[in-house]
């Protein structure tokens, strides 16, 4: 048989490119891609913004989240805490904080003083999109889900704790029930049937709130355009979305 | 310059055990892999879809208003300043009773803790929320006993 080389490479070629597409097909139809005709994951990109000069410490986001999520009922496992900052005017650098049982029960009330400002910061997972602890984990039990969220698998969790060293921002623990890593989920449950977190549905003031970088109808772009807002420990450039407006720089 | 066999035998057996290997190798690497690892990222795909089927403990205030249409009706004619706050905040995680209202009572909140987690004057609480030293303020009476918890004002 005699094919020109011309025609043998256009021929070879077509058949590659069949071939490679065909494959391709092949591994998304066994992938077992997660199916949910009313979610689809690529229409999101969670986060929450935090303005730190509504928040009043009452605590009750912290106790919503221990609620909905299942955390051990102990003060040392939180999803989310709210930390209370005493910056001495005096002493910029060295903030009193303290967080009484995560905030969950509120805060002793304190007295008014001239020589302090007192304000209330909530944390939580900032969700990163280049996340330390994803990185660190030996076994792919922790990831950035495509709609921006970190999430840690149960059932591959080893319990190894690396993530929990690496979070640069300290929100991880190993639960003591399962000995696997937990965090805060974004209350992923809620958020794929449309509703809002629990720390946010019960947060009396609007201090925190979910956002949907994706939804073009989403407040926060307004808000963005608007208001400066920061990220904590900007310089690790993890990709925070927990997005602070009016925040001290003394909180670390 | 023409070598014996047995110069080279070993090189066909040490082949033999490597092909013999990868091969293993091929068919075994994929009975230790989860299914879908790998299709977003270095991480089983199912896992995204595992934490969804968590119960909900907060149904959402949305949810209340459809039954209690009554609570919302006074706060809105009231103009209370509460009707933005979440109904679970105050009572609890009702999900359960949403669901199955006759099944689940819920049980009344203790009315003074409760305002008391957000009225109790403290440092460092921003004026957005009407703040009262609370034994100045209510003498040791509980709140209920001049404030209604829906439409706190008093008018
Ligand atoms: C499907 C309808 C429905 C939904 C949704 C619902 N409820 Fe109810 N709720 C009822 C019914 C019915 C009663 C019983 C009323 C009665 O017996 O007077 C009740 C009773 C209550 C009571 C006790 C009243 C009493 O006098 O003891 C409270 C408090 C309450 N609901 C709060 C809530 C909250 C908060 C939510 C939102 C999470 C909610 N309910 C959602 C139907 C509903
Ligand atoms: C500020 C806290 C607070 C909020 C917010 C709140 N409640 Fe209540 N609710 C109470 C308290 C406290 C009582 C008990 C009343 C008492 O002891 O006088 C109560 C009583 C009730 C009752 C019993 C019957 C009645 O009307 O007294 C129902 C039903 C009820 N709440 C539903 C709701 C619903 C629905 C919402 C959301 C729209 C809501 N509550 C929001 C604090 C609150
Ligand atoms: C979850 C937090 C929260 C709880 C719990 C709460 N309140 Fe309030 N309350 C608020 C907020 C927020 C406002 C002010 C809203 C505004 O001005 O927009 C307010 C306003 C008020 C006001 C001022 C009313 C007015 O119209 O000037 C009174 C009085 C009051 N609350 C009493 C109470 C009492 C009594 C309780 C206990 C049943 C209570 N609050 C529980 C958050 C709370
Ligand atoms: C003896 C009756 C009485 C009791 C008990 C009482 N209050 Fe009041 N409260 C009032 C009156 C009257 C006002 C309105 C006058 C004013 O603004 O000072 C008021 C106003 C308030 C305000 C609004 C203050 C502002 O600056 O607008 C808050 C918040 C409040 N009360 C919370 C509470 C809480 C929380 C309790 C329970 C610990 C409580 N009250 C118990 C009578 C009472």
């Amino acid at each position: 048989m005699d094919v020109p080389r011309r025609q043998f490479l256009v021929e070879s070629g077509r058949w590659l490119m069949l071939t490679g597409v065909a494959a391709c097909a092949y591994e998304a139809m066994l992938a077992g891609q997660p199916v949910d005709a009313e979610y689809e994951m690529s229409d999101h990109w969670w986060g929450m913004l935090i303005d730190v000069d509504k928040c009043i410490g009452c605590g009750l986001c912290v106790k919503a989240c221990k609620e909905e999520n299942n955390v051990p009922d102990s003060p040392y496992y939180f999803n989310t805490w709210v930390e209370r900052y005493r910056v001495q005017l005096a002493d910029r650098e060295h903030p009193l904080v303290d967080s009484p049982n995560g905030g969950a029960d509120g805060f002793p009330a304190l007295e008014e003083s001239d020589d302090e400002r007192v304000f209330f910061v909530p944390k939580l997972c900032n969700h990163c999109i280049d996340s330390p602890c994803t990185q660190v984990c030996p076994v792919g039990a922790t990831f950035r889900s495509p709609d921006g969220v970190v999430l840690v698998d149960e059932k591959y969790c080893i319990g190894c704790r690396y993530c929990i060293q690496a979070c640069p921002y300290g929100c991880r623990y190993l639960d003591p029930r399962t000995h696997t890593a937990k965090k805060c989920t974004l209350c992923y449950h809620r958020i794929v049937k449309g509703l809002t977190t629990a720390c946010c549905e019960v947060c009396p003031t609007g201090a925190r709130q979910l956002f949907d970088l994706k939804n073009p109808g989403d407040p926060i772009h307004a808000y963005l355009r608007e208001h400066p807002v920061q990220v904590l420990k900007p310089q690790l450039a993890t990709g925070s979305k927990l997005y602070y407006a009016n925040l001290d720089g003394t909180v670390r | 310059m023409k070598r014996e066999r047995s110069d080279w035998a070993h090189l066909i057996r040490l082949g033999g055990l490597l092909v013999l290997g990868l091969v293993a190798f091929v068919f075994i690497r994929p009975l230790f892999i989860p299914e879908g690892f790998g299709v977003y990222g270095h991480y089983r795909a199912g896992a995204i879809l595992d934490g969804r089927d968590h119960p909900l403990e907060y149904a959402g205030r949305a949810d209340c208003e459809m039954c209690h249409s009554d609570v919302v009706d006074l706060q809105e004619e009231r103009q209370s300043s509460h009707r933005r706050l979440s109904c679970e905040g105050c009572h609890g995680p009702l999900a359960a009773h949403a669901a199955a209202p006759d099944d689940v009572r819920p049980v009344l909140p203790d009315i003074t803790p409760a305002c008391v987690t957000c009225h109790e004057k403290s440092a460092g609480r921003p004026p957005l929320v009407p703040q009262v030293e609370v034994r100045d303020h209510s003498g040791g009476e509980a709140c209920s006993s001049c404030h209604v918890a829906h439409t706190p004002g008093m008018f």
